[in-house]
């Protein structure tokens, strides 16, 4: 399957192990990964609240340049965020010719213009949503090569792609808020639910109110701990800088040690299908998958 | 088409049970009702509260989406009781029971009742929600455009229910945070032009570390809201104008975060993670980071900058220098700026208020877009 790939910004600045895990990934779910290199930011939702007509051209950017893409099917993200901010933006253009005519004025400089063509949609997936709906879960089950036995993953979507549903097209057909537990257990390992699991990161609020923000990061990852997880394993980026990289400052805040490792979605798919914890990145995080590396190691050594 | 009649079925409620003045903890309690299908949780609550125990505590009147009453959690979800139905719930029921629970943020009273004046009603007078116009009064009424009173329609169909409050994520652990009702309620009077203090309100919400910087963007109030008022978005258009408009730079970095967000993204193509937290403190420009707000931030986060820097989690070349995309591309991305950006007037399409188009797309608008179909 030939997909767009939007890698996004912090896949390929903070969190790099997001993006080098994916490219180890894609080729053994057969997935061909065709890089829009060419394509900006998506704004995160602070360049719709400083323009929206802004956020709105800029995106369509994006979409005029993934329907350029001979032969892909779709265009896959791998950031919560940006299938949130560049869903905002796509459901606008798509439901108004005029204000997309006027949009793409904008782009007609650069020979680029976003079609809404019935026949031929623009269809953007996070990797989350590829795996269940286009792959399948079933399949994806079938090309297991390590599952993940007493494993003990907690889930963590990212605000941006569980709401608002009717936007998200989340519907008791497409229980796309559920993917992450359905895909855990089909990968082998074991759903660990808590409170926090579709709950703010704090992340947007970081440099506004670090208390809140931390607070919100630390207590979560407290009630994944509690809950007795392992790792949790998310599909944002974002999200990962909060949970991750923050998680020694949100440990002050919190007031207790919590040791929890964060594991980017195509790092936990990569571990399944067989790959090393090290060549997936796992060595990158701030807070070290000492639990998941021990895991991989002690299956190994079942194995051999 | 219409439905045909379904007969009455029976449903089980697990209602959630607390009276603070027993001492005793909440407990979950189960009745089975039997009602048609299409009728509200509220007359299942009622039928109840009238069949097997007078002393359920729920607060109800219109029983038709108006009043705002009924407020409560349904299977974890805010929402009117009177507004859900029986089969609806029922299906979105983890084990087939419909579990109804009052609503978070706001204190128990009894029961399914919350007390709204201890939260809900504080948030909303702090906002000053009446209209401020001191000047010369017309001798008839106030004539406005059609177009400013469309804009501010959707935050009055604001029935003061509370369920947006319920489930606010930043209240939740700042439960300062005025929240998104009450800020929905301030854009009612900021986008209204008979309204005399835009600019002193907007000061007074950017200034004040619990005020509109202080949502989390996580658009719980957006799928709480029955009345489809959108309070996030009326949040993000009281930072727009604020910033863009009265040019309020908060001590909340607030605006210095959304301006220096778009303008990095206007210089590289891409967001600047490293520029954009200096920036974010010291002020949107290069020099931004050496500010001594930003010297401080970043000293206080050098224990994890150094860590990411060791396990090689940032690449040192692009923390300091940025990605950014080929240079055709980012002339492109500056021009589409610096066209949106000069325009007299910004352009917001707001859905709630156009709607969206019926007819499936057949005149495609673009130039050259290959799309097949009458232009009529």
């Amino acid at each position: 399957m030939k997909v767009a790939y939007w890698p996004g910004c912090v896949s390929r600045g903070f969190t790099p192990e997001l993006h080098g895990s994916m490219a180890k990934v894609a080729p053994l779910l057969d997935i061909e990964l065709v890089e829009l290199d060419r394509a900006n930011c998506c704004g995160a939702g602070v360049i719709a609240e400083h323009n929206q007509e802004l956020a709105d051209t800029l995106n369509a950017r994006t979409f005029a340049l993934a329907q350029q893409v001979q032969g892909a099917e779709l265009m896959m993200n791998i950031c919560s965020t940006c299938q949130g901010a560049q869903g905002e933006c796509q459901e606008r253009l798509d439901a108004n010719a005029e204000y997309r005519a006027h949009v793409n004025e904008t782009l007609a400089d650069e020979g680029l213009s976003y079609v809404k063509d019935p026949a031929r949609p623009l269809t953007n997936k996070n990797f989350l949503w590829l795996l269940v709906e286009e792959i399948g879960l079933e399949k994806l089950g079938s090309m297991v090569k390590r599952p993940l036995t007493n494993l003990k993953v907690g889930p963590f979507y990212g605000c941006y792609i569980v709401r608002p549903r009717a936007r998200l097209g989340i519907d008791a057909e497409r229980p796309r808020d559920h993917y992450l537990e359905q895909l855990i257990e089909t990968l082998g390992g074991t759903v660990i639910e808590y409170a926090g699991m579709r709950k703010c990161c704090g992340f947007p609020i970081i440099t506004m109110n670090k208390q809140a923000s931390l607070k919100q990061a630390g207590t979560h990852l407290g009630d994944a701990k509690d809950a007795e997880a392992d790792c949790l394993v998310t599909p944002c980026p974002l999200c990962h800088l909060n949970l991750d990289m923050q998680q020694p400052l949100a440990e002050k805040v919190v007031g207790r040690e919590l040791e929890m490792p964060v594991l980017h979605l195509p790092q936990l798919v990569g571990l399944a299908l067989g790959l090393e914890p090290k060549e997936l990145g796992l060595s990158r995080h701030v807070v070290r998958p000492t639990s998941v590396i021990d895991w991989s190691s002690a299956v190994v050594g079942a194995a051999a | 088409m219409a439905e045909t009649h379904r007969p009455p079925e029976q449903f089980t409620l697990r209602l959630r049970r607390y009276d603070p003045e027993s001492g005793q903890a909440p407990y979950w309690d189960e009745h089975t009702i039997e009602l048609e299908p299409h009728r509200s949780v509220l007359e299942g609550i009622l039928q109840a509260k009238a069949k097997f125990d007078g002393s359920i505590g729920i607060r109800c009147s219109c029983r038709a989406a108006i009043c705002g009453s009924c407020g409560v959690r349904i299977n974890g979800e805010p929402g009117l009781a009177c507004h859900t139905h029986l089969d609806h719930a029922k299906a979105s029921a983890s084990d087939g029971v419909i579990e109804v629970e009052p609503m978070g943020n706001m204190p128990v009273i009894k029961d399914m009742i919350v007390d709204m004046d201890a939260v809900h009603w504080k948030k909303v007078q702090r906002v000053t929600p009446w209209l401020l116009n001191e000047g010369p009064q017309p001798e008839r009424e106030h004539l406005v455009s059609r177009e400013s009173m469309v804009d501010v329609t959707q935050t009055m169909a604001c029935i003061q229910c509370g369920a947006c409050v319920s489930d606010c994520l930043a209240m939740e652990v700042d439960p300062g945070f005025i929240g998104p009702a009450a800020l929905a309620k301030a854009y009612r009077f900021v986008g209204d032009p008979r309204d005399e203090q835009q600019r002193e309100r907007l000061l007074d919400l950017s200034e004040d570390p619990l005020g509109i910087y202080d949502c989390t963007h996580c658009f719980k109030c957006v799928d709480a809201c029955p009345k489809d008022v959108n309070p996030m978005g009326q949040i993000m258009r009281l930072r727009r104008i604020a910033g863009a408009d009265q040019r309020i730079v908060d001590q909340n970095n607030g605006h210095r975060h959304e301006e220096s967000f778009s303008t990095l993204v206007k210089d590289y193509g891409l967001n600047h993670e490293a520029e954009l937290l200096a920036r974010s403190y010291g002020g949107d420009s290069w020099f931004g980071k050496f500010h001594p707000a930003a010297a401080k931030e970043l000293l206080s986060s050098l224990s994890i900058i150094l860590r990411g820097l060791l396990t090689r989690k940032v690449n040192p070349k692009i923390a300091m220098l940025g990605h950014k995309i080929p240079k055709q591309d980012l002339k492109a991305v500056q021009r589409i700026y610096e066209q949106v950006e000069s325009r007299p007037e910004r352009y917001e399409l707001n859905l709630y208020v156009v709607g969206e188009d019926e007819e499936p797309e057949t005149a495609a608008a673009a130039a050259g877009t290959g799309n097949e179909g009458s232009t009529a």
